[in-house]
């Protein structure tokens, strides 16, 4: 794990209420997003971390509180500049039929392009590098649609990364993925961060992915951060439980040190011919 | 799918070349036949003293050129509904746009004295416009998005309404009943060229805004989490080609009345051929949009002859099948 430089974070978040006609979610949040480094965001499902990175991202309007980019109020600044520095992928997005790879990853320099003024070959220089880093090259002229959930799901994070911006926010960019593919789009992430000086934040489902991977950990519940900081720090037993009413041991992994949780079956839900030892490899879902 | 940049730029070509020959078919073609040469001289040297010369002019040319602007802007407009509710089944037709315009044209026809499409005109966009602020209105879910099956309830309920109005109120005009009647189920007959040129600025102005908007069209089928998130308001950019569907469609109607299906489904074959690029599938509904419009109204003139079948009767008997095809199999 590489060590924490302090640089000034360029993304915060200030006493940040939000929410949507129905109901508030975010109840007074406070986040400033490390630089160079990649942040997990964890918490229950419905805990509010898909609204946080809307609204860090601008594409939600925070009802208190602000957003700042470069010390500027992210909703005062001209979106287009936003988007040439901070980019964004929602949970879930969808492709229409038919759409191929290379026109998705094109969108990406959007926030590059005037009608009167258009740099193609930068154009062309920022796609074939994000298609290539993604390594979705090889089926650039197939629909999206057409794809594995893995390729798809890297598709969209070379659209991202055309977009060439040094802040870049996912929302559950592996869900529904395979452990393998999980695993390799997490390098492919972390290299991002650690390699390019990109500033990641992600919303993960994973917990023990997010504790192997993350520089940072955000942990999330009701709408409120209830902790953050290293894995090592609060990735622990006690606040498995708070945050997610999990029942879990912590222990280290022997090679990396860094902290895996191993969730403790109730009585009664244990398999009656148990292993010895449990297995380290067993994941937990939140 | 035409994947490559030679290949799509031969299919424009293609769709120019369709165009091109279903202009002349439909000057030629019909109860009474013309010869090329003699729809060469009626264009160079027009000599009002010939009978084929007159027809050329009064009735063929116009017609054509009719059929062809409204099928082109018609299928722009059905494409970018499509896009902006992200329903496949959208178009100024289904979505009640159309019966707007249509109704607002009979007030204007038979209760004030407008009598010319340029005069017309504007009472068609302010119908469109009031059609789709409906359709908007009433399909909105709590999140402002647009439930694709409301949007199309909306858009019969709409469509439903305004063509009950059109035909009370033409009941009670006796008047205007015939000439309206007629052009009611959609046609592009009976119309000089200079009633037609009033309106070409209408048409214009939004190809125009509609070819700045292209790269903004090609976004807007991200969703609007990832539009705004490109640096791009999704709310201005869907005002504007909203602007440019009822330019496009009110102006149609003005032209030739209630025209179905062309909207529905050019853009799909469109889609089919060309992809999902607004720059290359914009073209194609244009061209395509144009073909069709003037096949139909060709294939509408031996449909019962010496009876001239109205275009929309043609365009709904080709459209009708294709609808329900389409309903299935999104269904599935
Ligand atoms: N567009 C929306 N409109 C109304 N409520 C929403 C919307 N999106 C999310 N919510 C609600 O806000 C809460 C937080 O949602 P979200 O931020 O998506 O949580 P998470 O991403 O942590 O699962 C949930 O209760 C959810 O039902
Ligand atoms: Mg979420």
């Amino acid at each position: 794990m590489p060590s924490t430089p302090a640089k000034t974070p360029r993304l915060t978040g200030e006493a940040l209420h939000a929410g949507y006609e129905s109901r508030r979610v975010l109840d007074g949040v406070d986040l400033a997003v490390a630089e160079g480094q990649l942040t997990v965001l964890l918490g229950p499902n419905g805990s509010g971390k898909s609204t946080l990175l809307k609204t860090l991202a601008r594409t939600l309007t925070p009802s208190a509180g602000r957003v700042c980019l470069d010390g500027q109020d992210i909703h005062r600044r001209n979106t287009r500049e936003v988007a040439q520095r901070l980019g964004i992928l929602p949970q879930g997005p969808s492709a229409p039929e038919g759409l191929t790879v290379r026109q998705l990853v094109g969108m990406g320099r959007f926030p590059h392009r005037r009608l009167w003024r258009q740099d193609a070959e930068r154009d062309a220089r920022a796609i074939h590098a994000a298609m290539a880093y993604t390594d979705v090259a090889a089926f650039a002229e197939r629909s999206v649609d057409a794809l594995s959930g893995g390729q798809r799901q890297r598709c969209w994070i070379a659209m991202v990364l055309a977009q060439e911006t040094d802040l870049i926010l996912l929302d559950e960019p592996t869900t529904f993925l395979d452990l393998k593919v999980q695993v390799d789009l997490l390098e492919l992430l972390s290299r991002l961060a650690h390699e390019h000086g990109r500033t990641l934040l992600l919303v993960l489902h994973d917990l023990n992915l997010a504790a192997a991977y993350a520089d940072r950990l955000v942990m999330m519940r009701d709408g409120r951060i209830v902790t953050s900081g290293t894995p090592r720090d609060v990735f622990t037993a006690t606040h498995l439980k708070g945050v997610f009413d999990l029942d879990a041991r912590v222990l280290e992994d022997p090679e990396t040190g860094s902290p895996i949780c191993v969730p403790t079956p109730r009585r009664g839900a244990r398999p009656s011919a148990r292993p010895a030892s449990p297995t380290v490899d067993r994941r937990c879902i939140s | 799918m035409l994947n490559h940049r030679v290949s799509r730029v031969a299919g424009l070509l293609l769709g120019l070349a369709l165009v091109a020959a279903a202009f002349v078919a439909s000057v030629m073609l019909g109860t009474t036949e013309i010869a090329p040469p003699t729809f060469a001289q009626a264009l160079m040297h027009y000599d009002p003293s010939r009978v084929a010369h007159i027809i050329i002019h009064t009735e063929r040319l116009p017609r054509a050129v009719i059929a062809a602007l409204v099928g082109a802007s018609l299928a722009i407009a059905g494409a970018l509904m499509q896009t902006m509710t992200r329903n496949p089944l959208a178009s100024p037709g289904i979505l009640g746009i159309n019966a707007g315009a249509m109704f607002f044209v009979v007030i204007a026809v038979s209760l004030l004295p407008l009598h010319t499409p340029a005069e017309y005109v504007w009472a068609a966009l302010l119908g469109a416009l009031v059609a789709a602020c409906l359709v908007v209105v009433l399909s909105r879910g709590r999140q402002g998005e647009l439930s694709p099956l409301r949007v199309v309830l909306a858009g019969v309920a709409i469509t439903a309404m305004f063509v009950s109005f059109s035909q009370g109120l033409l009941i009670i005009d006796r008047q205007s009943f015939e000439s309206v009647l007629y052009w009611l189920a959609g046609s592009v007959s009976g119309r000089e060229l200079s009633l037609v040129v009033p309106l070409l600025p209408l048409f214009g102005g939004a190809l125009l805004l509609c070819a700045l908007l292209v790269r903004h069209a090609n976004a807007l089928m991200l969703g609007d989490d990832m539009v705004k998130g490109l640096g791009m308001r999704a709310g201005t950019i869907k005002l504007l080609l909203g602007l440019v569907v009822i330019l496009l469609a009110g102006s149609s109607v003005a032209l030739a009345g209630m025209i179905g299906f062309v909207g529905l489904i050019v853009p799909h074959m469109a889609r089919g051929l060309f992809g999902v690029d607004h720059r290359w599938l914009l073209p194609a509904c244009a061209l395509l949009g144009a073909s069709l419009l003037l096949l139909a109204d060709v294939a509408s003139r031996f449909l019962m002859p010496p009876q001239d079948v109205p275009v929309g009767v043609m365009t709904a008997l080709i459209g009708t099948p294709f609808f329900i095809y389409l309903a299935r199999s999104k269904q599935a």
